[in-house]
């Protein structure tokens, strides 16, 4: 079986993202990228499949400019076996990003698509959901656990009244939570093999992808602070406090 | 005029309070507002929903497929709807957020994910970046807008005292079989629920421990609160994920927010910043909880939620 891993990369979840004077987007220039902590999560479950002997290899894929090509190295040093970069120098939205998945994986024929349950800077969550929809095929959204038994999978998903446990059958599309393993760390001689695996790089408009139903953003802003309030110097001035506001 | 279609979220015969948010949020937008319950047996959530007040018709599927909120099984039978009506809203919880992508990209639409502020029937504010930004986006015209709405962003519509037609509806949409529901290990818990509760009381990593969550319990019994965790007090396995606050958990908007032993990164605070008052108990003076705590006590939390609880009796 063949795993197809979408790999994207964004702005590091340390980094402070601060609007553009003008409202016109945010502040890229000079910014630390990674690869988005759901997708790494994602690609580390795929590579346990692989070693497990359940997969036989397992693809990254990322669509961005051409200087998106060291990001794709640290998906191959981290282990999978190739990548794909589907080359545009436009941003993509989740719809598009589903519709390029889909000829890959009508090109690929993976067994599994593995995502991220959201990147962390647009925090949109549909990519995995458009895609099965598309490929007309089962999700298995906020993944904490994955048992592949033959040709289904057990589930584990955190939703919000608590562990549900799906079965689907495969080919399928699982994102993947916070919880389901922690993504081992890329080693010096593990990025040296990287170099000679190999890269393809796509046309994204080669691909014949319908576009046009796009969101446009318009003004960005950040949100309203919450100002600082007051430090009570014990536990008998605190529940005063909340005491006088009706709160306790 | 616009024509909403609300997707009730339900479980154990319970209308998610979600739901209600979400017609504000439609009420804001303007138009009919319609409620759409899928389910295998609808009462009492279709009167539930009919009692809202701003819901001008609750269309109710029963079919046996419907008995588990599975997207795939879901999905289609929305699609199938949605030829009628301008505006498609879920709530964004985890129940929103897998259904309304797989409904978004059945109609080849985009979708925009929680919604907190309209500005026009198709321009909407949300946030990214962990809530760092927002953004306003704007749907294109002739689509349908499908959207997940951020329950902490929009109040509760009121009940009202007459109800809302009810209507049950066919759906002959083939639904696929590939998916099946297995479990839910719920935390079923006396406690109030921890996305409606009016105070919540979280616990981080400085707890050390699931016996030291005691603690938090105590303190949330006494104040009749619902109790909420920090990611780093989840993965060290102190309380189970469907407590997690923040980004990557619930966002919450709570009267009163009380964190103990939580640092205050930013993707915690994303779960946050709605609530009325926030209360921190930190020992650390510089923990960044602070920068937008209403209240904060700095001390030692196994000194401090223990004289709190006292101080409750
Ligand atoms: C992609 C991504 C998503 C994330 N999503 C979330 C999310 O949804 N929710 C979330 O919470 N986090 C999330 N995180 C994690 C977040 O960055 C922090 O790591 C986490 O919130 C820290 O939890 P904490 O405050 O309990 O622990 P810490 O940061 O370790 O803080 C512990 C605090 O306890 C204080 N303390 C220690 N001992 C005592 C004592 N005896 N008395 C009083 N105070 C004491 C310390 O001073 C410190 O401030 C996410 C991270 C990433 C990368």
């Amino acid at each position: 079986m063949k795993i197809l891993v979408g790999y994207k990369r964004v702005i590091d979840y340390n980094v402070r993202v601060q609007v553009k004077p003008d409202g016109s987007g945010v502040v890229t220039d000079g910014v630390k990228l990674s690869p988005n902590p759901f997708d790494e999560i994602a690609l580390e479950e795929a590579l346990r499949l692989r070693e497990k002997g359940v997969a036989s290899e397992v693809v990254v894929i990322g669509i961005g400019p051409a200087d998106l090509q060291p990001h794709l190295r640290n998906g191959l040093a981290m282990g999978a076996n190739r990548a794909i970069h589907v080359s545009t120098g436009d941003a993509v939205q989740p719809l598009t990003v589903a519709r390029v998945l889909l000829k890959i994986v009508e090109r690929e024929q993976p067994g599994l698509v593995m995502l991220g349950k959201q990147a962390i800077d647009d925090d949109s969550n549909q990519t995995g959901q458009m895609l099965a929809a598309l490929w007309d095929r089962p999700q298995a959204t906020f993944a904490s656990k994955l048992d592949v038994i033959g040709t289904t999978a057990q589930v584990v998903r955190e939703i919000d009244a608590g562990l549900e446990t799906l079965e689907i059958d495969l080919p399928a599309v699982v994102t993947v939570d916070l919880r389901l393993n922690e993504p081992r760390f890329i080693k010096l001689p593990d990025i040296m093999k990287a170099k000679s695996k190999p890269i393809e790089t796509i046309e994204l408009a080669s691909l014949g992808v319908e576009s046009g139903d796009h969101l446009t953003a318009s003004h960005f802003a950040p949100p309203l602070k919450r100002s600082k309030g007051v430090m009570v110097k014990d536990v008998a001035e605190l529940v005063e406090a909340l005491r006088t506001k009706g709160l306790v | 005029m616009n024509k909403i279609l609300i997707i009730a979220e339900h479980h154990a015969g319970q209308l998610n309070p979600a739901t209600a948010r979400c017609v504000t949020c439609a009420q804001a937008i303007g138009g009919s507002v319609d409620v759409l319950v899928l389910a295998a047996t609808p009462e009492p959530v279709v009167r539930a929903a009919a009692a809202l007040q701003g819901v001008n018709r609750v269309l109710s599927a029963t079919h046996e497929a419907n008995l588990h909120a599975l997207a795939a099984t879901f999905a289609p039978q929305i699609a199938a709807l949605a030829p009628g009506y301008t505006h498609l809203l879920a709530p964004s919880t985890t129940f929103g957020k897998d259904l309304m992508p797989r409904v978004a990209a059945l109609l080849g639409v985009a979708q925009v994910s929680d919604l907190m502020q309209v500005d026009g029937p198709r321009t909407f504010v949300r946030p990214i970046y962990a809530g760092n930004v927002l953004v306003t986006v704007k749907v294109p015209e002739g689509h349908v807008v499908a959207a997940t709405v951020r329950p902490a962003s929009w109040p509760e519509a009121a009940a009202s005292s007459t109800l809302a037609p009810i209507e049950a509806i066919e759906s002959h949409v083939a639904l696929p079989t590939h998916t099946r529901f297995v479990a839910l290990e719920g935390a079923s818990s006396e406690r109030p629920d921890l996305q409606s509760a009016q105070r919540v009381v979280s616990g981080g990593r400085a707890l050390g421990s699931g016996e030291n969550f005691k603690l938090i319990y105590d303190l949330a019994d006494r104040l009749g609160a619902a109790v909420g965790a920090s990611r780093a007090a989840v993965d060290a396995g102190y309380v189970p994920s469907d407590m997690q606050v923040g980004q990557t958990g619930k966002i919450i908007a709570p009267q009163l927010y009380i964190a103990v032993g939580i640092s205050g990164a930013i993707q915690h605070l994303t779960g946050i910043k709605d609530a009325g008052t926030i209360v921190a108990i930190n020992k650390d003076a510089e923990a960044p909880i602070f920068d937008v705590a209403d209240y904060g006590l700095v001390g030692d939390l196994f000194k401090l939620v223990p004289e709190f609880i006292q101080a409750m009796n």
